[in-house]
């Protein structure tokens, strides 16, 4: 019986204590990453493959998950609206929604499935292949030349992802309201303009930034450390999607706080 | 010259090397040989600081290479790794001239791909190779260009791991054969490591054979085929009997 507690307590020992392990880890190599944003020497060139990477390679899928959230959202805020008589407020809410909370969130969350993964990915597949090693013995840096640009576009791009995002659910609330909800064209966008605020996008603006700024950092950071073999850098691609979102879900709420 | 003074590393229980002494003198060519996961690779990464040994030293020209300037430290290198490791990303010039399109004083595209392209030629590729990416060539081709990084910012010491692994014979002996006629060629400290004995035959001033950690003999590679060491003899002559256990 005696044995039995030691095992298991054992095992919770072990399971913390590797958590805590990991957790270092990651406190670690985002300390060492943000420090080299800030060290020369820079790699232009890679940074601006990453922002075309990372940003406008985006630009599709943020742009069609925004449209048909907009109309989805208008949709639904009729429809629960009209139940007291409040259809008027589709506009302002879809404004308000998208800006503060879906155009961040759900554009976050795209853009981890799409990049995330892809940094890991590639990242892992040259740990593998012993690319870093080969990039350190050019006298090369794998830290400033791999990770500090994919970081930097990817926290300067998401702001831009984010508010082309938030026109374009706006937009797609609008064609839903004026083409199946009967708004007028013009009522319809100036309730849009009246009730939304600069702290509004402002809010959803640096939640992109920061959401972006998780991306990259979770992708590199699981690319870097990736197992051997294919088995490794599937797993190091699993890893980024699944904590870049959990940790874009846990910033988010974090930050809503700090706005509200 | 590189000096390694009583090296140990270990992964967790598993200790890889327990006392390495080695010195490799400037111009010569070390060999290295041993069997799998008996810790070449580990040595070499260790002596390019990519790995930070658990005690002992390392000198390289005098320097550790965990102390001082890493990049003025890493310039004097060159490495041919196993699997080639050049950057899919970046088109053939690009990854010959790597090292020579960074930093303050990098080269204009112009010379890099010129560079790139007289290096390909030392190592029998066409100039038309250059502009193609690295999914595009055979596994001869992309050693081959491996090399050519290697050699390209003409380097003091250059290390190549398991450089005709996976290749046929006579691909192996052309790298064999351009390996020797580059070290000599440039007079650089070359250090390799392989299973492969047409590599130690052709390449090796001096060979030093690893074996659970520790330098089991070294010696003049005419020496091998007398040195009386049955660790040795068993490993050359590929006999499954002998002192090292074939299932390891």
């Amino acid at each position: 019986m005696i044995q039995v507690i030691d095992g298991f307590l054992a095992r919770i020992g072990r399971s913390t204590l590797s958590m805590f392990e990991s957790v270092g880890r990651l406190v670690m190599f985002t300390a060492l990453a943000v420090s080299h944003l800030f060290r020369p020497p820079f790699y232009w060139n890679a940074f601006a493959r990453q922002l075309m990477t990372i940003g406008f390679y985006s630009l599709p899928v943020v742009g069609l998950t925004a449209l048909f959230t907009g109309g989805a959202l208008a949709l639904q805020i009729y429809s629960g609206g009209s139940r007291f008589s409040a259809e008027a407020v589709v506009p302002s809410i879809v404004a308000i929604a998208m800006v503060r909370e879906l155009g961040p969130v759900l554009g976050g969350l795209m853009v981890a499935g799409r990049v995330s993964t892809s940094i890991a990915a590639e990242l892992g597949t040259m740990r593998v292949t012993e690319q870093i090693d080969a990039l350190t013995t050019l006298s090369t840096n794998p830290m400033k030349y791999l990770v500090a640009p994919r970081i930097l576009a990817a926290t300067l791009t998401m702001p831009i992802l984010v508010f082309i995002g938030d026109t374009i659910g706006i937009m797609g609330g609008y064609m839903v309201g004026v083409g199946r909800l009967d708004f007028n064209s013009s009522t319809y966008l100036r309730n849009t303009w009246d009730f939304l605020q600069f702290d509004d996008i402002y809010s959803g603006l640096v939640k992109a930034a920061v959401f972006g700024f998780i991306i990259a950092l979770i992708g590199c950071y699981s690319g870097y450390h990736s197992g051997r073999g294919a088995q490794g850098v599937g797993n190091a691609t699993k890893s980024a999607v699944v904590t870049a979102s959990v940790l874009i879900f846990a910033s988010n709420y974090i930050l809503t706080e700090m706005f509200f | 010259m590189i000096k390694i003074k009583n090296l140990h590393k270990a992964f967790g229980a598993n200790k890889v090397l327990t006392g390495i002494n080695m010195h490799i003198e400037k111009g010569r060519s070390m060999v290295i040989i041993g069997g799998s996961g008996t810790g070449k690779s580990v040595l070499l990464k260790c002596i390019l600081g990519l790995i930070t040994p658990d005690s002992g030293t390392i000198s390289v020209n005098g320097v550790d290479p965990n102390t001082g300037d890493r990049k003025v430290f890493l310039d004097q290198f060159g490495m041919l790794f196993q699997g080639g490791a050049l950057f899919d990303s970046l088109p053939v010039w690009q990854n010959i001239s790597f090292r020579l399109l960074q930093g303050k004083r990098r080269l204009s595209n112009t010379d890099a791909h010129a560079l790139a392209v007289e290096k390909l030629r030392r190592v029998g590729l066409k100039a038309e190779v250059a502009d193609l990416f690295p999914a595009e060539l055979s596994g001869g081709m992309q050693k081959r260009v491996g090399l050519a990084r290697a050699i390209a910012a003409d380097p003091q010491i250059i290390f190549f791991d398991e450089p005709t692994a996976g290749l046929d014979p006579i691909m192996a002996g052309v790298i064999n054969k351009l390996i020797r006629e580059i070290v000599v060629e440039m007079g650089a400290t070359a250090m390799t490591i392989t299973h492969d004995m047409s590599t130690v035959r052709e390449v090796a001033d001096e060979v030093a054979m690893i074996h659970e950690g520790l330098v089991q003999w070294s010696g003049p590679v005419g020496d091998i085929d007398d040195s009386g060491d049955p660790y040795l003899d068993q490993f050359i002559n590929a006999r499954a009997e002998g002192p090292i256990e074939a299932v390891r």
